[in-house]
Order: structure tokens, then C-alpha cells, then sequence
């Protein structure tokens, strides 16, 4: 049995003027330890799938299961990260990242001890765990709202772009550091992106969704020469172009057949 | 690159001197407009261009002032007026604050209040007054249920726009750690409505001052709406621009305050 089932997921959002269906027909499976991407323009109901994943959304059809268990029952096993870093302004650092162990009454020393050591093994000493969201630069924000996710030990982690709103150097760094923590927890993952080479480099897995309503295209997946590899490198090995290609023909075929 | 410095930095230098310049041309002209008002009251008084009986003057109000610090009755009134004013914008804060939070916790109830919230914040709510007295008894409750209900509404109407605009997705992470309503209300909620609390808190001393003197005015026998009301009936008009003056400066002094309050803690 796999480690998250997502079946026959539809979803439509309901409002006064109009009823969009953001999602249709979405089944999937991951493994324990995998890393995969949903890939896709913006739109295409990536968001969606997520909340719904986290229970932060009822699907208006389908079931999610965690470990054979639906979601709405594994409170905390799941951990989510948004596009921007929404810390709290008028936390500082340390009370930012201990919002969620406080929240779910996890809070002791020990856990204490091991948020804070997350904040250095991501680079952030000298205390900065004192200091205001806004003392820091957007990259040490986004790796502090990692921690902030981290530190719950969720066995499930979402990223929804979190990438998108940095600056190009900042993201090819948090790139590697975000795999080689998750790699070093043998976490899971999901990653959200409208960008391809990012689904590359990071995943083992890329599901790529059309638009309107959202369903599953197509499935890759990365050849090991790649996966090996942190995003860094796997973005200049010799193997990535082609991958690459094969992705990019594929989103325009879809486009095509959509005119 | 060492001369270059300096000069920007002696450049900074004439900056900020010619800002103090300025700031104390500033000063000085508002000195003298203030001199310039209490000079030409006085001798338009005394040279009978305006009624000395009902415009008083400037050295008959300064006398009663210091004739009324001497017999203790200033410092009565006026700490009876400023206790009702604090008591009004604290009480009406808060309450306002509360009914804000019910209003967000509960859609539907906000729904169904809507259209009373929108009849009684248009209502000129000093019209109230004298049932509020019958209601409460003549006191210093329904003095300061009149400076209390002049402010309330609008700061629960707008606190409760400010709880409905903090951005979705701050809730979005709490829910993310499984946070309950009560959670997501204490953490982002009500922290982010802050500085929106303090700014009301702002409008209400002014509004209070409102509903404290008009209530003095309809029933007590203390303070400076008394004062006013008194003078007015006895013709003694030096008594009015006395307490009108004493008002004027603890408004003020009020206002600064909490500017101050909303300086601090905004800056944290
Ligand atoms: N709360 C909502 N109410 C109505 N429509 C929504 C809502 N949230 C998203 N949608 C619509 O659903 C579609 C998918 O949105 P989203 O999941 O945010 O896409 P993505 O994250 O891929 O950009 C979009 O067309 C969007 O307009
Ligand atoms: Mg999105």
C-alpha cells in the first residue's frame, strides 16, 4: 500500500456568479520517501490539490488516504509550506517557529532544542531567532518558514512555489538546501511549481496538469542520473536538456490540441 | 573618496540643520497666532467691540482659573469629567472589540445584526441621552453609557472590517498545524488588528468627550458640562470659556497620549 492515495479527486468551487471545476478525475499515489512535483500553469488547480491533500479543503469527491488513514484524521502528520513565507510580523524568528509545536501542544524542551537546531543547521545563527521577520532577508524568511514546518516533524511536507517569489540565486541555493534536508529526514514531499527545470532538478516524480478543469496530463520520471544529484548539478548535468525537451513538447502538444 | 565623504556628510549636516530651521520658524508663528487671538480678545473686550458680558476675557477667565484652583472646586469637576471621558473610551473599546470578535466568529449572527449595526451607527447617538438617563438614573452609569454608546458601534464596525481583511493565508498556515478557531482568533487575528484597535482607540477619546458633556449637560450637578451648563444659566459667561478652555487642553492632552501608545506600540 502506498504511503499517500489520492483517489478520483474532483473539486468545484462554488460561487454566486459561477461554479469552476478546479479539479477533475485526480488519482495518484506516493511512496514513503519519494519527492515528487506537480507541474503545471498557473490556474490549473495545484493549490487546491494541495489544501486538499492537508484537509484544509473537502474535495467534492474522492478520498485522500495518509499511511491507509483519510487525512482529515492525521492532524500534524502533514506539514505545509506557502508561496510566500507568512511569518508573523510581530513574532520574532523563535516564537514564529515554535507556533506550530505551541498550537498543537507539543511544546517541551526538547522539541524547543530541536527547532532551534534546525535554525543553524539551515544557516541561521547569531541570534536570530530574537529578531523580527523583517529584520531578515526574504531568503533567511523562507528558510525560517521551513523551519517553522519542520519543526512539528510532519511526515508529509507540501510546498506550494515556495521559490517563486526569490530572487533566481536565492532559489538555486534553497533549492539544495531544501533537498538535502529533506533527503537527510527521509521526508516526503510534494513540490508545486509552474516552473519545469525546478520540478526536474528536485523530483523523482513530475505530474504535469492541464488546465480547467485540472487533471493528471502525464506522468515522467527522472532517470537516476538525475536524481542523484542535488538540484544544482542535476541542472547542469548532460541528461537534463533532454528531460527537459521531452516536458516542454509535451506541454505544447497540450496547448495545441487545446486551440 | 575621503573629501567625497565629507563632503556628503557636511551636506547631511545643512540638511537636517535647515529642517530644525525650519521647524522653529514653524513654532514661533504658531506662538504668536495663539498670543494674537488671546491679545486681540482682550482688548476688543475691554474696548467694548464685542459684549464683555457674553465673550468674558482673557484676564477674567485667567482669574477665575486661579480662583477655582485655590478653592479646590476646578481640580473637583475636572477629575470628575475625566474619569467619566477614560471609563467612556476604555469601556467602549473594549465592548467594541468584543461584539467585533462575536460578529467574526459567528457569519450568520453578523449577517442577521447587519442591518441594525448600519441604523445605529447612523444614528446621531447623543439623541439617546435622555432615554439613556431614564433608563439608568441620573449618574455617573449614564453618563458614561452616553460616552460609552457614541462610540461602541462604529469601533465594532470597524475592528470587524479589519478581523475580515487579515490575509487568508496567515490562517491558512495555522489551520496547516491543526489550529482551532479560538487558536487562529488569538494568533493572527487580533495581533493583526493592532494597530486598527489603537486608531479607534484614537476616534474615541475624541467621541467620548462628546457623549460625557452632552450627558453632564442633561443631568449632573458635577463636572465641566456642568460647569458649562451652570455658567450659561447664571449669564456667567467667564465660567464657560473656562471649562471650554480646560476641555480644549485635556482633549489634547488625551489625544497625545494615546498618539503616543500608538507610536510605541506600532513600533514593535
Ligand atoms: N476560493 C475559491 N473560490 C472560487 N474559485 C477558486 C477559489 N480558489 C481557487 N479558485 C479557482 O480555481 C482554479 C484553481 O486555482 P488554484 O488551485 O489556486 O490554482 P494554482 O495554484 O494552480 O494557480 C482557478 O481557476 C481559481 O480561479
Ligand atoms: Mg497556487
Amino acid at each position: 500500500m502506498s504511503f499517500l492515495q489520492v483517489q478520483n479527486i474532483h473539486h468545484t468551487y462554488f460561487t454566486k456568479a459561477s461554479a469552476t471545476t478546479a479539479l477533475s478525475n485526480i488519482s495518484l499515489t506516493v511512496e514513503k520517501g519519494e519527492f515528487v512535483s506537480l507541474l503545471g500553469p498557473s490556474g490549473c488547480g495545484k493549490t487546491t490539490m494541495l489544501s486538499i491533500i492537508s484537509s484544509l479543503l473537502e474535495p467534492t469527491e474522492g478520498t485522500v488516504l495518509l499511511e491507509g488513514q483519510p487525512v482529515s484524521s492525521s492532524k500534524n502528520k502533514i506539514g505545509y509550506m506557502l508561496q510566500q513565507d507568512y511569518l508573523f510580523p510581530w513574532k520574532t524568528i523563535e516564537e514564529n517557529i515554535l507556533l506550530g509545536l505551541k498550537l498543537s501542544k507539543q511544546l517541551n524542551q526538547k522539541t524547543k532544542t530541536h527547532a532551534l537546531d534546525l535554525l543553524k543547521q539551515m544557516g541561521l545563527n547569531n541570534g536570530v531567532e530574537k529578531q523580527l521577520p523583517k529584520q531578515l532577508s526574504g531568503g533567511m524568511r523562507q528558510r525560517v518558514a521551513l523551519v517553522r514546518t519542520l519543526a512539528t516533524e510532519p511526515k508529509l511536507l507540501m510546498l506550494d512555489e515556495p521559490f517563486s517569489a526569490l530572487d533566481y540565486q536565492t532559489k538555486l541555493k534553497l533549492e539544495d538546501l531544501l533537498s538535502d534536508t529533506i533527503k537527510a529526514f527521509g521526508k516526503t514531499a510534494i513540490l508545486v511549481t509552474h516552473d519545469i527545470g525546478e520540478a526536474i532538478a528536485m523530483s523523482d516524480r513530475i505530474f504535469l496538469l492541464t488546465s480547467r478543469p485540472g487533471t493528471i496530463y502525464k506522468t515522467f520520471e527522472i532517470p537516476d542520473s538525475l536524481r542523484r544529484l542535488s538540484p544544482f548539478d542535476a541542472r547542469n548535468h548532460e541528461a537534463y536538456p533532454a528531460v527537459f525537451q521531452m516536458i516542454w513538447k509535451e506541454l505544447e502538444s497540450f496547448e495545441q490540441q487545446n486551440e | 573618496m575621503n573629501n567625497k565623504m565629507n563632503k556628503v556628510e557636511l551636506l547631511h549636516k545643512n540638511y537636517i540643520h535647515s529642517l530644525k530651521v525650519n521647524k522653529r520658524w514653524v513654532r514661533l508663528y504658531q506662538l504668536i497666532i495663539l498670543l494674537l487671538i488671546f491679545f486681540s480678545w482682550e482688548i476688543s473686550s475691554r474696548m467694548k467691540w464685542i459684549d464683555p458680558l457674553i465673550f468674558s476675557s482673557p484676564s477674567k477667565v485667567w482669574n477665575l482659573l486661579v480662583a477655582k484652583i485655590q478653592d479646590g472646586s476646578l481640580a473637583a469637576n475636572l477629575g470628575v469629567t475625566l474619569t467619566e471621558t477614560v471609563a467612556g473610551f476604555l469601556i467602549a473599546t473594549v465592548l467594541g472589540v468584543i461584539i467585533a470578535a462575536v460578529l467574526w466568529w459567528s457569519p450568520l449572527l453578523s449577517k442577521i445584526l447587519d442591518p441594525y449595526l448600519v441604523i445605529f451607527n447612523a444614528m446621531p447617538k447623543v439623541a439617546l441621552g435622555p432615554v439613556i438617563i431614564v433608563a439608568m438614573g441620573p449618574g455617573y452609569t449614564s453618563i458614561i453609557a452616553n460616552g460609552v454608546i457614541i462610540c461602541v458601534i462604529i469601533t465594532a464596525i470597524v475592528v470587524y472590517t479589519s478581523f475580515k481583511e487579515v490575509d487568508p493565508n496567515y490562517i491558512k498556515v495555522l489551520q496547516a498545524f491543526g489550529a482551532t478557531r479560538y487558536q487562529c482568533f488569538k494568533e493572527a487575528i487580533l495581533p493583526a488588528s493592532f494597530p486598527t484597535i489603537i486608531s479607534t482607540l484614537k476616534v474615541n477619546v475624541g467621541l467620548s468627550w462628546v457623549g460625557v458633556i452632552v450627558g453632564e449637560f442633561l443631568v449632573s450637578t458635577k463636572g465641566l458640562g456642568y460647569m458649562i451648563i451652570y455658567g450659561f444659566q447664571v449669564f456667567n459667561f467667564t465660567l464657560v470659556f473656562l471649562s471650554l478652555l480646560v476641555i480644549a487642553v485635556l482633549a489634547t492632552i488625551m489625544y497625545q497620549l494615546v498618539d503616543l501608545l500608538e507610536k510605541k506600540l506600532i513600533k514593535e
